[in-house]
């Protein structure tokens, strides 16, 4: 009863608000004014950006996403090896997520355009260089948070299984593909849908990395939120419909994923 | 466990209750005037204030600071609160559009009749609603140390012979491409300092180097800027613009390509050590100047110029004007709303406030109770007030207090990097930009 209250309180009425938000317009929260779905006509409408950061999002989630995924399951597969100064290598993996996004994000700015000024230009030269600062930067940031959760993983599987599997004359790559991973599988659905959702809500790194630049070009959802709210007079209406949207697509794409995933875990 | 969570979800709910009540039973409180002010090197400034005001007048001022940059949606953030500020800035019609139903009348107060000018007020045909409170300008900032090393030169082609001779485009481009070829005699890297263009650091092109050719524009086609005309805009001197941003460009410190890296600290950072002769900026960059460790130049030698570009060289003078106006919230209650005019009135004409006002926020201001006496005494505050009572030239007021939104300066500002990189041609900025502000003034 008292959760649910707080839950009332502090979750559904704030996200009842914002939805009604989303149909007004209004200058601070207090005072508003109906317009019905023309917030949501303007969000999609060519110029307002929404569309262009939407397909940068979802390219940039796609490819980090099996990166990060990819590069933490490798290196927890060589971290549970019995090698010297493994626990000091798992905490200094660790440790880049430790550090706020903001902080990320100038820190591989100042690292990435110094790179570039030996070719003699920056990061805001195209978007491509943009995209791939993104996905280095998340890479650098996630990779060892997931490999904590896969090195858990790891250390829970039966070694029973896999001495069992080689006994039956199953290689290395067999016993990794046929064992391993189906019996990582609870691992891998809470590392997708974490890696998942930070992408598609990232905003500190973006921010701080990018801005957007050259143009709106690597402008990602959130940032594109952010700026639709506060950088045009008259569009706050349209940054909350836009949120709304938002909430609705990462809620699906969330949901998608753990069923889908979920349906691949193996009971043992 | 279960009656844990009962005692936590009672606590909370009750700290959220007494939050709301505590303002009803605070009848007895004397009216607390809260300030959200735009300037954050002036923040200790008005602590000070704070304090001498409430030992002075025994009233209490709370003045709360916005992080550079961030004034809009802090202001936004805290206008739903019950800590929402009884005086707070308003960039000009812009930002009055969106703030409407807070602007309190002024027409009947105080501190309306203290401002020198009435074109200055922010005024419809409703009332005052904001009151101007400094008056700044801009130009070229240059060291005079460094130009007449380069004038002194025995073999100089160039016939000028001092800074004060510049007074067209073509005069300018002459001296500064002549200065380039000579950089090594003059011990600089390069004539004007970096034209910053990191997102957030552009202002000083998209904004105030745009003013230039938008109030020119709006004054020749005689454009009424209070009415829905100025959603009209063409860029007619769009080939006087991209003059004068190559010759920044092609004259500087930095290689064009790596421009977008460079922010307005790095500018300032080459000028005071000396690196380059020139930067554009406006009086409040002096402090600035002034912080650099290392720095290299006398103040006595920091002089500013007007912006030429070929447009009505003989007859300009600086920009100067304003975009900071301060506002009452009329949604406060009658006597915070009376307080918070006091304190204005207080600050601009008292003997403290003044003295504040001048020395320790530098401001030059637009109110009659300042003497000639009472100005700031950094040199480019004293450039842009000899400039202000300069004969024969007209200063340029800040138009771009109309510009259509954050969006459409963000906009021209990537496109300015764009160009400089070269990825981007003149001609597509220009039709860009004549778009951008269609679109962005809601056609």
């Amino acid at each position: 009863m008292p959760l649910t209250l707080a839950f009332l309180v502090f979750f559904v009425l704030p996200f009842l608000g914002g939805l009604f938000l989303s149909f007004t317009e209004f200058t601070t929260v207090e005072d508003a004014s109906f317009v019905g779905i023309g917030n949501y006509v303007k969000a999609f409408s060519t110029d307002s950006g929404f569309i262009n950061a939407l397909i940068f999002t979802v390219k940039f989630t796609v490819v980090s996403v099996i990166s990060v995924n990819v590069l933490a399951f490798l290196l927890a597969l060589l971290l549970t090896k019995p090698l010297k100064g493994v626990n000091f290598f798992r905490t200094v993996f660790f440790m880049p997520n430790l550090i706020g996004g903001i902080v990320l994000g100038y820190i591989w700015n100042v690292i990435i355009n110094g790179v570039l000024s030996y070719f003699g230009v920056d990061i805001t030269f195209s978007a491509d260089y943009g995209f791939w600062g993104l996905v280095i930067l998340m890479n650098w940031q996630m990779i060892g948070y997931m490999m904590i959760i896969y090195i858990a993983g790891l250390q829970s599987v039966d070694r029973g299984l896999i001495e069992a599997a080689h006994i039956d004359g199953a290689s290395h790559m067999k016993a990794l593909f046929h064992v391993t991973i189906p019996s990582l599988m609870p691992s891998v659905t809470i590392c997708t849908f974490l890696t998942l959702t930070n992408s598609f809500k990232l905003f500190d790194q973006n921010l701080a990395l990018t801005g957007g630049a050259p143009g709106r070009e690597t402008s990602m959802l959130a940032l594109d939120i952010y700026d639709t709210f506060y950088g045009r007079i008259g569009w706050q209406g349209v940054g909350q419909a836009k949120a709304v949207v938002f909430f609705v697509i990462v809620a699906t794409v969330a949901l998608l994923q753990l069923y889908l995933t979920r349906s691949k875990e193996v009971e043992v | 466990m279960r009656k844990l969570s009962i005692l936590l979800a009672i606590a909370l709910l009750f700290s959220l209750l007494t939050g709301c009540c505590q303002r009803d039973g605070g009848g007895n409180v004397q009216e607390t005037v809260r300030f959200l002010n735009f300037k954050p090197e002036s923040a200790s400034v008005y602590e000070e204030i704070a304090r001498e005001y409430e030992k002075e007048t025994g009233k209490k001022l709370i003045v709360e600071t916005a992080a550079a940059n961030t004034y809009e949606s802090t202001l936004t953030a805290k206008m739903a609160t019950r800590e929402a500020p009884a005086i707070f800035q308003i960039n000009g019609p812009r930002g009055y559009a969106n703030w409407k139903a807070y602007c309190k009348d002024l027409s009947q107060s105080r501190i309306r009749d203290i401002v020198t000018e009435d074109s200055l007020l922010l005024r419809t045909d409703e009332g005052v609603f904001g009151i101007p409170y400094v008056v700044e300008g801009y130009g070229i900032i240059y060291n005079d140390e460094i130009m007449r090393k380069f004038f002194a030169l025995p073999d100089k082609k160039t016939d000028i012979s001092s800074a004060d001779e510049i007074n067209s485009f073509d005069k300018l481009k002459e001296v500064v491409e002549e200065m380039t070829q000579r950089k090594k005699d003059l011990g600089i890297e390069g004539v004007f300092a970096s034209t910053s263009l990191k997102p957030g650091e552009d202002w000083r092109w998209q904004t105030h180097l745009m003013n230039i050719p938008v109030h020119y524009e709006f004054e020749k086609n005689d454009i009424d800027l209070a009415t829905d005309e100025v959603s009209d805009f063409n860029f007619e001197y769009a080939e006087n613009y991209k003059k004068i941003f190559d010759l920044y460009l092609n004259n500087s410190v930095t290689e064009p390509k790596m421009l977008g890296a460079k922010i307005v600290g790095d500018s300032m950072a080459e000028f005071a050590l000396g690196k380059c002769a020139m930067v554009q900026n406006g009086n409040w960059g002096y402090s600035q100047i002034k912080e650099v460790g290392g720095n290299k130049v006398n103040a006595e030698d920091v002089k500013m110029m007007p912006i030429y570009m070929g447009i009505d060289d003989e007859d300009m003078g600086l920009c100067i004007g304003t975009e900071g106006y301060l506002a009452v919230n009329k949604k406060m209650d009658e006597a915070t709303q009376k307080a918070a005019e006091d304190f204005l009135y207080w600050l601009f004409s008292s003997e403290t406030g003044k003295r504040y006002v001048t020395e320790g926020l530098g401001f030059i201001t637009p109110f009659n109770t300042f003497s000639e006496e009472e100005t700031p005494d950094d040199p480019l505050a004293k450039e842009v007030v000899s400039w202000m009572n300069k004969e024969g030239v007209d200063t340029v007021p800040w138009d771009f207090t109309i510009f259509p939104s954050q969006i459409f300066k963000n906009n021209f500002g990537s496109n300015l990097l764009q160009y400089a990189q070269g990825t981007k041609k003149w001609a597509t900025v220009k039709d860009e930009t004549v778009k951008d502000w269609k679109s962005e003034s809601g056609r």
